[in-house]
């Protein structure tokens, strides 16, 4: 066994490896053998570490120095000052990790320090495609004590009052589904994973599959145990190749090392796990979808109930849970119920992992205990919004969720809190908006992601929906009519109601959040013909103050279609009919000339 | 896997080789490795360390870089530092000093005295 000095993480998450982790762990290897460290050094590839903005990263222990926005070219200089000389390479610290000299750790980061990490624990902490290092932090150890100590119903028991509810959006009881499952008569029985996480922005579920696979790969055998179900099937969507590879690979070492298989510990408990590839269907993450295509047919719901837990996959009983929600089980059975119920607020337990994303500086992951409030999130975790910009909205919960206000900064971030405010919990993306950002273009956006992603099954969500999305449509191009707000509100609420899933019964959200919290937004495109954030092209226009303009012609030779005119000493004018709202002119005018209008 | 003996053996031997990734408590051996340590010989010296550690498998000591302490007249030196902060600063160190210094400091918690600065200095 091989004692190292000095371990060298490096994050292999999706965000890092497109900026060229890959490369720099080859270099590293490179310039420590250069070196001749190779025997002193250990390069480990991790998963996240969650500050995606700054990345790649690299942390170096045992000083845990965290430098982030490291290049190939840094490499060098990294292995031979560093780790040769020992000398802390300053300028590629994080910001945060050094005041007055010194380096403080990594727990000590403002982006760290605030957040609780229960189901990212191991993220950007162990190799994840290394099983003896998930075991070493306690990795299958609760699938031992539950299999050698716990009868399945008191696993059942832990679960429901541990209060852990489903991350994957409903937020459902967990315990409650494995107990509907479990009571039903023996025979097949099925556990299955949602992970085809398709939520614009969310990427937590991945960042888990990625960085602590086997987490997942325990708790669905934790599962199996408890309801009485042999097989498991982990739904991931093929877009996410680094988390099927690392999943594939931790099913084949748990395999080896008999944690899946036949007579576990020694046990007569067997199970067995497989992965189906999800082929990019937004709606194939919801649950009866899901199983639709796990089935091997084309991905559409059914109605319901029957639930999963009585008639699911091949008409067995079945549970389905999200990867971030197995991700919490093995914590809870070993730390406890009791300690898990601990935090978060009354009928919140536990934390929750956000992508954290839009106008705000530190884009990532957070895993925050529930009632954080959104100002905590986006001021201290966060970083706040850049080039100092005004907070407008956070959206909460994708296409199925809604907008929350600046008024309601302060409001802590539980399940029924975020209902409350008319969005919802959904997965955990969190997109920051600020004052730039026109709210009914967002709503646009997320409904022609609905109308692109709707099944077609039925006819509200097929047909209502791109009803709505016309309208909007309308409203954003300058033609809206009286009355086209009122005919949002009836579509929408007719939606709601009437939708066969999930993915159609909440279409309508992000519009009825947007309209609640910004009417006077939509009131300005429909009766002022105005985009008061000015996002609307064909609502505004630019200008060139006449004043200001000192006739430089820069813009004149910017402009990409030749809709700028003027000479020397004459202030230049944009022809309206050319102009195509690339907004070139305004960005390059050095008198800030031009503006919006 | 067939026991939770079994899990429990795998996961202390992989926390022994991981372990400094989180806060360790054990002693740490900290090598000056300026450009006076190194050019006395540091090196070899931080070597000799990790092979001898590695040979008597003691896991939760960390062997660690600094910069010049400042009497590089002395070099290579070593600071040891235990578990409740105690430092101990060994002087004109050479591998074969190490063995001694492994053997009775760091596994029995007796210090070479002839070895560290006070003596060099009498």
């Amino acid at each position: 066994m091989q004692l190292y000095r000095s371990h060298v993480l490096v994050c292999g998450g999706t965000g890092c490896t497109s900026s060229n982790s890959e490369k720099i762990i080859a270099e590293f290897e490179t310039h420590l053998a250069k070196n001749n460290l190779q025997n002193e050094v250990k390069v480990v590839k991790t998963g996240c570490f969650g500050l995606c903005a700054k990345g790649p990263i690299v942390v170096v222990y045992p000083e845990g120095a965290m430098y982030t926005m490291v290049k190939v070219e840094d490499v060098k200089e990294i292995t031979e000052e560093h780790l040769l000389k020992g000398r802390i390479v300053r300028r590629l610290l994080h910001n945060d990790t050094h005041e007055d000299g010194t380096s403080k750790s990594l727990e000590n980061v403002d982006f760290f320090a605030r957040q609780m990490r229960i189901a990212l624990r191991n993220c950007g902490v162990i190799n994840p495609e290394d099983i003896t290092e998930y075991i070493a932090y306690d990795g299958y150890k609760a699938l031992g004590k539950v299999l050698t100590e716990l009868k399945p119903e008191e696993v059942i028991d832990i679960i429901k009052r541990s209060g852990l509810r489903g991350r994957g959006g409903g937020g459902f009881p967990t315990g409650l589904k494995w107990e509907f499952a479990a009571k039903q008569p023996g025979g097949q029985k099925y556990v299955c994973c949602n992970a085809d996480e398709g939520d614009p922005g969310a990427f937590m579920d991945r960042s888990v599959l990625e960085g602590d696979p086997h987490s997942v790969i325990e708790a669905m055998a934790i599962a199996g145990y408890a309801i009485g179900a042999d097989q498991g099937y982990v739904y991931i969507r093929a877009e996410y190749p680094i988390a099927v590879k690392r999943l594939q690979i931790a099913i084949e070492q748990a395999k080896e090392y008999g944690l899946l298989g036949k007579n576990i510990f020694g046990t007569d408990f067997s199970f067995d796990l497989e992965i189906r590839l999800g082929a990019g269907a937004f709606v194939c993450g919801e649950e009866t979808a899901l199983m639709t295509s796990i089935e091997g047919h084309r991905g559409e719901p059914r109605p319901r109930p029957p639930f999963p837990a009585v008639k699911g996959l091949w008409g067995k009983p079945t549970i389905l849970n999200n990867v971030e929600t197995y991700a919490n089980i093995p914590q809870i059975i070993l730390k406890g119920p009791e300690w898990f119920a601990g935090i978060g607020t009354e009928k919140s337990k536990g934390t929750k992992v956000f992508a954290v994303g839009g106008k705000i500086n530190n884009t990532g992951l957070v895993e925050i205990p529930m009632g954080t409030t959104l100002r905590e999130v986006v001021y201290d975790i966060g970083g706040g919004i850049p080039n100092g910009k005004k907070f407008k909205a956070a959206q909460t919960g994708g296409p199925s969720g809604g907008c929350i206000p600046a008024s309601h900064l302060d409001t802590p971030i539980d399940y029924d809190s975020l209902i409350q405010l008319g969005s919802m919990m959904g997965s955990g993306g969190l997109i920051i908006m600020d004052e730039d950002n026109c709210m009914v273009d967002i709503a646009k956006f997320f409904l022609e992601f609905t109308v692109d992603e709707s099944c077609g099954k039925c006819p509200p969500c097929r047909i209502g929906t791109k009803r709505m999305l016309e309208i909007l449509e309308r409203i954003t191009e300058g033609k809206g009519e009286e009355g086209d707000i009122e005919k949002l509100e009836l579509l929408a609420k007719n939606i709601k109601a009437s939708a066969l899933c999930g993915l159609g019964q909440t279409a309508p959200n992000p519009v009825l959040s947007t309209l609640r919290y910004f009417k006077d937004e939509y009131i300005a495109h429909v009766k002022d013909k105005k985009c008061p954030a000015g996002v609307c092209k064909s609502m505004m226009k630019y200008v060139i103050s006449a004043e200001a303009c000192k006739s430089c012609g820069i813009c004149a030779k910017q402009c990409p279609v030749k809709a700028i005119s003027g000479e020397k000493k004459v202030p230049y004018v944009i022809d309206q009919e050319k102009c195509i709202k690339c907004g070139v002119c305004m960005e390059k005018c050095p008198f800030k000339a031009i503006f919006k209008n | 896997m067939k026991s939770l003996a079994e899990l429990e053996e795998i996961r202390k031997k992989t926390l022994e080789q991981i372990n400094l990734r989180t806060s360790n408590n054990g002693m740490r051996v900290v090598v000056g490795m300026a450009t006076c340590g190194i050019a006395a010989g540091a090196r070899p010296v931080m070597t000799a360390f990790i092979e001898e550690l590695n040979k008597r498998n003691l896991k939760d000591v960390t062997v660690t870089m600094t910069g010049c302490i400042g009497v590089c007249r002395l070099e290579p030196i070593v600071e040891i530092i235990d578990k409740d902060g105690n430092k101990t600063t060994y002087v004109k160190m050479t591998p074969e000093k190490v063995a001694r210094v492994v053997a009775e400091h760091i596994v029995n918690g007796r210090v070479c005295l002839d070895y560290t600065i006070g003596e060099a200095e009498k």
